[in-house]
């Protein structure tokens, strides 16, 4: 059985979701390759050769999969497909646009956001905003699967696959226009050991710049938010941790002015310690922090910041 | 233009769902089931396209079909896209809990019947968190898809939507027909008035059966166990900021 996991990268580098889809993949079986999609994505092609327990990984390069859109994925993998027994992408916004497609195509039920490989054709995925496990066991000969990337290590460096091209497809009746990407020096909520997450209770834009940043400086941390403080547009969809969001998992989240709705909590209960600043002490966030602090933000955030030196 | 509109009858997004003691399941028994969220927020929008609302081009959409797959009570969903101003109803009455792909082949058999020009559908149902049948709707048509919208423009025989993607936002053109998934940021629903709520009950839904399709929906996936995941207990309150990092210093995490 062969396994072809879709990478995620950024164009330059393999982002490590890649690496924890491989450690999925190698719970599957010991043939993994890895494809790439993009445009002048050969240094990441390179850098996924590395990743250990790659057999070998595919580039499809061009225009058409600059861009990530699925029904260039679908083209270029189809082709591809009747060498693998299964297709595995990282449950990002990418993998969940494009897998489904594939699944489709392939007439095979996808089984999406995993966090479990329990064998070869059975996995847990989390329900009803993580307030469920269910365990399936898939009749399909082909699988496809999104796999929830804080639900598994990342696999190490220590391979030296080969890489070799293969075409890329193209999606004939979807153009790219634009994109605007948010520009930080802060790491990627996914990858982040510490996130600082605002919630409505900022207040305004400025306000959520004010408190979030220096703290976020100060711990070396990404920050999150939630719904209320992203539609309010105190701060970037991109922020958005959540059951609809982001799933994170650092070891440490601490969550300002946020109450603790069950979809909030989807996003981040996985979270190794978990800490609440909110005024109120009934706030259901309490029930899942280890460390809690009732306070105002206003006056708690400066003097965290002051006892953090 | 005609759009299509599939809404899903789900658990209410305030209730925290409990798994059945004997693992089969979620206990569905006397709780609040409401319309998935995000599909209210396609309702919305297409209604929006019919009136002319925001950027919208009043009359961009002419006639709204809401088609639901479930137990009959979905009827109560259909009547409330129907209150929101959708034209009209179908409801495939099904008791069994289809998965995504029998629900994306009933789809495509459904547009195959009605031709909509756009199908505007959730991102997401909150029960099963799939984020699957869009896609695999746009697959199986052979349609261009535009998942995750945070905004649509309709002209030039194009859907122009921009995406919530990691990262920040992405637009791009898909050339109708297509499929466009919404998410959060499009629109905030409207609640029902009562007239149109008396208005809605006289309004169309055709009741249909799944075998009226005569497409496969047998299941591919079997659930061996739905089981509770490990709870997370409260920790302590600290005094103050000072605490907390000492706290957190012990802990190992700063
Ligand atoms: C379909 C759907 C999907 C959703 N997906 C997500 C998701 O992915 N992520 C998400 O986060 N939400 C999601 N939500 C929204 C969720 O239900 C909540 O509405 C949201 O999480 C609330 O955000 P909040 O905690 O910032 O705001 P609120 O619930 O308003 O809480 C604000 C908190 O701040 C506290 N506070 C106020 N002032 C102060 C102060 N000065 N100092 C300290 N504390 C203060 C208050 O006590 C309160 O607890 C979703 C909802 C739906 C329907
Ligand atoms: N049983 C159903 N009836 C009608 N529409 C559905 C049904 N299931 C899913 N959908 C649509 O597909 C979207 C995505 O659902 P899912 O892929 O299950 O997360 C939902 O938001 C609905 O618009």
């Amino acid at each position: 059985m062969a396994v072809l996991v879709i990478a995620d990268h950024d164009g330059a580098i393999v982002r490590d979701t890649t690496h924890k889809t491989v450690t999925a993949a190698l719970a599957l079986s010991s043939d993994v390759d890895v494809l790439v999609l993009g445009k002048g994505a050969q240094a990441v092609a390179d850098a996924a050769a590395k990743i250990t327990g790659v057999r070998k990984v595919l580039l499809a390069e061009g225009d058409a999969v600059a861009h990530g859109l699925a029904e260039a994925v679908e083209a270029t993998v189809l082709p591809l497909a009747a060498g693998y027994d299964a297709i595995l992408s990282p449950a990002t916004t990418d993998g969940k646009n494009f897998a489904p497609r594939l699944a489709a195509k392939l007439d095979v039920a996808p089984i999406s956001d995993i966090v479990e490989v329990v064998s070869a054709d059975t996995f847990v995925r989390p329900i009803y905003a993580g307030n469920a496990l269910e365990t399936v066991q898939s009749a399909d000969a082909k699988k496809v699967i999104t796999v929830r990337p804080t639900a598994f290590a990342a696999a190490g460096e220590g391979g030296s696959a080969s890489v070799e091209s293969v075409a890329a497809g193209e999606a004939p009746k979807t153009a790219f226009v634009s994109e605007e990407m948010v520009k930080s020096d802060r790491p990627e909520l996914g990858a982040a050991k510490i996130i600082v997450s605002g919630g409505r209770a900022l207040g305004s834009a400025d306000e959520f710049h004010a408190v979030m940043e220096p703290l976020a400086d100060k711990l070396g941390a990404a920050i999150g938010a939630s719904r209320a403080a992203v539609d309010a547009g105190y701060a970037p969809n991109d922020y958005q941790v959540g059951q609809t969001g982001k799933v994170v998992a650092p070891a440490l989240y601490i969550a300002i002015g946020i109450s603790g709705a069950i979809q909030h909590l989807a996003g981040m209960k996985d979270s190794k310690v978990i800490v609440a600043i909110n005024k109120d002490a009934d706030a259901p966030i309490f029930q899942v922090a280890d460390y809690g602090l009732v306070a105002d933000y206003k006056t708690a955030v400066p003097e965290l910041m002051a006892a953090l030196g | 233009m005609k759009v299509l509109v599939p809404v899903k009858r789900v658990i209410d997004y305030n209730v925290k769902a409990r798994v059945k003691a004997d693992q089969t399941g979620v206990d569905l028994a006397n709780v609040k089931m409401s319309m998935n969220p995000f599909d209210e927020i396609a309702v919305e929008e297409a209604v929006r396209l019919k009136e002319g609302k925001e950027h919208h081009a009043a009359g961009t959409a002419t006639e709204i079909v809401v088609v639901s797959i479930g137990v009959t009570q979905a009827q109560e969903t259909l009547r409330t896209a129907l209150a929101m101003g959708a034209d009209r109803g179908v409801l495939i009455q099904s008791d069994a809990d289809l998965e995504p792909l029998a629900v994306a082949k009933l789809l495509k058999a459904v547009v195959d019947e009605e031709k909509p020009d756009l199908v505007l559908m959730g991102k997401q149902s909150i029960d099963g968190d799939n984020n699957a049948v869009g896609q695999m709707l746009a697959a199986l048509l052979d349609w261009p898809q535009a998942t995750f919208a945070g905004k649509l423009v309709i002209g030039d025989g194009k859907a122009t939507v921009t995406r919530e993607v990691d990262g920040g936002l992405q637009t791009v053109a898909a050339t109708l027909p297509a499929v466009v998934t919404v998410d959060l940021r499009l629109n905030t629903p409207r609640y029902a008035s009562l007239p149109n709520i008396m208005k809605a009950k006289k309004k169309e839904i055709a009741v249909k059966a799944v075998a009226d399709y005569g497409v496969d929906v047998a299941d591919r996936l079997k659930v061996l166990k739905v089981t509770e995941p490990p709870k997370r207990s409260a920790g302590v309150k600290v005094a103050d900021a000072a605490e907390l990092v000492s706290k957190l210093k012990d802990a190992g995490v700063l």
